[in-house]
């Protein structure tokens, strides 16, 4: 057992706070009491199939009362009948064996639970109850309190009864079981034996055959006509209007050939051509599925709020039902959901998930309360000015350009090729056709028909889904998650890239601290460390973990004034810390975030914090400022500027100041420039401009809890890694122009053979299936080949 | 020669059963999920093995 780290959730600790318990060691209490309720159920097995699979519970005091209102629970369930109900919570903490097997096993804490399953891709996990036992407060909590907190919001609020869409498994299936059969039946005409009995059963083979096709051409096959039917009307050829040319073709000539008893058709190639092409849409839409994480910024709401009753009674209420003239009750780290007036005294809001700055709003009695802010301090109450829909976030979250997502105005590779391949393929058709008119009008049709079937664009539209969907999973194991495919097109073609300040080229987790003014003694150190101890401020945490270790000392008298700083006697020496105003000095205009301090009155200085660049900014800038042109765009004040212009490249564009709406008219002034935007950042506050770009990227310190709508996420971590992901979408581009070539080589090798008038069956059924595994083989190696190239 | 009528009638109602099968299977959503099944599976045995451990300790 390893002693540094905490024996539940593995974080590390110092020895001081260390908690032993039953001979392990905890790095907390509430990873001491996780492991307690389950050593009393018996269910310590948790931790022997991971090492440390735990999360450290959170405080959920009242977070979870909403559950009380029984409307919501009712349209949380996905079932309930007298004595079962059903529920679906997605946990985000699903991440190993371990916590599978504690959360199934949950009927052993919760007699109420009957049983519970887990689906480990989705992170979800279906509790079946008793509401006579228990209630989905009751589940909730205990999921709470062993570090497996469930995801509640308005995304499930408003969830309707999904089907899941198993159309494609269903084609997949019948086409397999068409082609499998059809190419056993087609064997023995292979070998083209005159022996009497193959003959004499000849067209019993072929009519079933034909038969056995149908399910294929008619089932399977039938996505090709509708996408290419659709395309047609829209005046644009895509990739499938080939295809399904090629199907129709090859299945109207063969029948025509087996009817008239001209040969024995193409149907193996026809069920073999299908089943291969629907195997790449599964292939493509199992690794879309896999990294769908798009989540609206309803995700980030409360679904209930707390209403106060004209009579001081608290009831919950979903937040829909917010009316103006409201009064709410916002507890300490709850979302304000709609904007208010503040009626209690004093408070500080967190405006981090707007604005980008990290430093809480003190707000006075009286002041208006904008949406999307988190409330710091102790509860408060407020009053509502409009109801949910109207306020500021939802404006900037219902700005036209979230509803355009899907990018009707892109044109995927592939799509651009088929414009020119399609054509070109009916005149070479048609020409044919007329060429041979004039020598033999049988073959003339034979040569028409040929040139389709053969010159269908299978392994064109298979190369493009499977380099991109390749890519995209091992741009996934390096931990940046794009939505789709033609995120990877989209950024081979970025020439300029837009940073966001706040929380992306700096990170938020760790500030260089620096101590201004008169020095301190040891002693005095001692103290204000021993007065931050009670605060849960922000900045006192920070500073908390900058001051060396020392030992505790009682305080007396010790007060938080939220919003304003802490103070408390140590030895009868009052020591404040806080803001200027505070600590009694005259405030200076600053740009700087800082804690000031004052010893019995006396200001003896302050600690300033620093934003701490991430780590490897300098050279990947540098390296990107040689190919593509970089902006920088802050919401914070310039006090950085100085700071800033020794790091970026010369040249580099750094605006400061920007608004979010601003963010977003920046970008989409470059746009307009004609230039194609890369924006990397951090949330909310620039997920307007995210979104505006061609390619929005956010930066996530911790992927299971953020994920704005965006392109694509990069886990924080991998920061130094952005030029390498871009590069390699250019290689990915470029190997699905080289598969391009390889498919038009066999392409034209199978046309000379079809103009000539010489294809055979057999000759189509190798050539086929031959050219589709030689792109998705030469794809798959060429991708892996350059993910291993350095960047 | 003519039981290869029979024969190949044979196999091919063997392999629409077995089509139906597979249709059936998805239907009721038994390839939702292909995962958690495979390490659930590996779970009972261990359940029981700890329940006997706390019988014997008793």
């Amino acid at each position: 057992m390893n002693t540094q780290n905490c024996y539940h959730c593995g974080l590390g600790y110092t020895d001081k706070e260390e908690i032993v318990f039953d001979d392990k060691s905890f790095c907390c209490y509430g990873c001491k009491t996780v492991y307690e309720i389950f050593t009393l159920n018996g269910l310590t097995d948790y931790y022997s199939f991971e090492k440390t699979p735990g999360a450290t519970p959170k405080d959920t005091n009242g977070k979870y009362d909403f559950l009380d209102n029984e409307e919501i629970v009712y349209r949380l369930l996905e079932f309930h009948e007298q004595e079962t109900h059903i529920v679906s919570l997605y946990i985000p903490h699903i991440h190993c064996s371990s916590c599978i097997w504690i959360l199934e096993n949950l009927n052993k804490i919760n007699i109420g639970v009957s049983s519970s399953q887990v689906n480990f891709h989705n992170k979800k996990v279906r509790i079946v109850f008793n509401p006579e036992k228990t209630t989905l407060k009751e589940i909730v909590h205990l999921l709470c309190k062993i570090g497996y907190e469930p995801y509640i919001s308005l995304d499930n609020y408003e969830q309707k009864k999904k089907k899941v869409n198993r159309e494609l498994i269903y084609k997949l299936g019948v086409a397999f079981f068409c082609f499998g059969n059809v190419m056993l039946l087609s064997f023995p005409e292979y070998f083209e034996m005159e022996e009497y009995w193959l003959d004499n059963y000849k067209s019993f083979f072929r009519w079933l055959i034909f038969g056995l096709s149908l399910p294929s051409f008619l089932y399977a096959a039938s996505g090709y006509y509708s996408s290419a039917w659709k395309s047609l009307k829209t005046g644009m050829l895509n990739i499938d209007v080939p295809i399904a040319l090629g199907i129709i073709v090859m299945f109207v000539r063969s029948t025509v050939d087996i009817i008239f008893d001209y040969g024995q058709g193409f149907f193996d190639s026809l069920t073999g051509l299908v089943f291969f092409m629907l195997l790449g849409r599964f292939f493509q839409q199992k690794t879309y599925n896999f990294l769908s994480f798009e989540r609206d910024f309803k995700s980030y709401f409360p679904i209930a709020v707390t209403k106060i009753l004209p009579d001081r009674s608290e009831v919950s209420v979903p937040v829909y039902d917010v009316a103006a003239g409201d009064r709410l009750l916002i507890r300490n780290q709850e979302l304000i959901p709609v904007d208010g007036i503040l009626i209690s005294d004093n408070t500080a809001i967190d405006y981090s998930f707007v604005t980008g700055e990290a430093d809480p709003i003190t707000k006075k009695s009286g002041d208006k309360l904008f949406a999307g802010g988190k409330q710091t301090g102790k509860i408060i109450e407020m009053e509502v000015l409009s109801s949910v829909s109207q306020s500021y976030l939802t404006q900037l979250w219902s700005n036209d350009i979230f509803i355009k997502k899907d990018r009707q105005d892109y044109k995927t590779i592939t799509d651009t090729i088929s414009r020119f391949f399609t054509p070109l393929l009916l005149i070479t058709a048609l020409v044919s056709l007329l060429y041979w008119l004039f020598i033999d009008v049988t073959t003339a049709f034979n040569v028409f028909t040929a040139v389709l079937i053969v010159a269908c664009p299978c392994a064109l539209a298979l190369s493009a889904p499977f380099t991109l969907g390749n890519i995209l999973r091992i741009m996934g194991n390096k931990k940046l998650y794009l939505k789709n495919a033609t995120v990877v097109e989209q950024m081979a073609k970025v020439d300029t890239i837009v940073f966001d300040k706040t929380g992306t080229i700096t990170t938020s987790k760790k500030s260089d601290i620096f101590y201004e003014g008169n020095g301190l003694t040891e002693e005095e150190i001692l103290m204000v460390k021993n007065i931050l101890r009670g605060s849960n401020h922000p900045l006192s945490r920070r500073l908390y973990d900058f001051l060396p270790n020392a030992a505790i000392i009682l305080v007396d008298d010790f007060d938080e004034i939220t919003g304003k700083g802490i103070k408390g006697h140590i030895d009868g020496n009052l020591i404040k810390i806080g803001s200027a105003d505070f600590v009694g000095v005259s405030k200076v205009q600053t740009l700087q975030t800082a804690v000031y301090i004052s010893i019995n009155k006396v200001y003896k200085g302050k600690y300033v914090f620093a934003n701490s660049y991430r780590n490897g900014l300098k050279p990947l800038l540098e390296n990107l400022s040689k190919r593509y042109e970089l902006k920088i765009l802050s919401g914070d004040n310039e006090g950085e500027r100085e700071m800033l212009k020794q790091l970026v490249p010369p040249g580099t564009l750094c605006v400061f100041n920007q608004k979010p709406e601003q963010k977003l008219a920046f970008i989409e002034s470059l746009q307009k420039e004609g230039k194609n935007v890369m924006m990397i950042g951090d949330g909310l506050n620039d997920a307007g401009a995210l979104a505006q770009s061609n390619i929005g990227i956010s930066i996530s310190e911790d992927i299971n809890v953020f994920s704005p709508a965006c392109d694509g996420i990069l886990d924080a971590s991998k920061f130094e890694s952005i030029n390498y992901f871009l590069k390699l979408s250019k290689n990915a581009v470029k190997t699905i122009k080289m598969s391009f070539g390889i498919s038009l080589l066999y392409n034209a090798f199978g046309l000379s053979a079809a103009i000539a008038g010489k294809l055979t069956p057999l000759t189509a059924a190798i050539v086929m299936p031959l050219s589709t595994i030689t792109i998705i083989s030469f794809v798959t190696v060429m991708s892996n080949y350059y993910a291993r190239k350095k960047a | 020669m003519s039981v290869i009528y029979l024969l190949i009638s044979i196999s091919i109602v063997v392999a629409i059963l077995f089509c139906v099968a597979f249709i059936r299977a998805v239907k009721t959503g038994q390839y939702d999920d292909d995962y958690t099944p495979s390490v659930r599976m590996l779970f009972d045995d261990e359940l029981k093995k700890k329940e006997n451990n706390h019988n014997n300790t008793n």
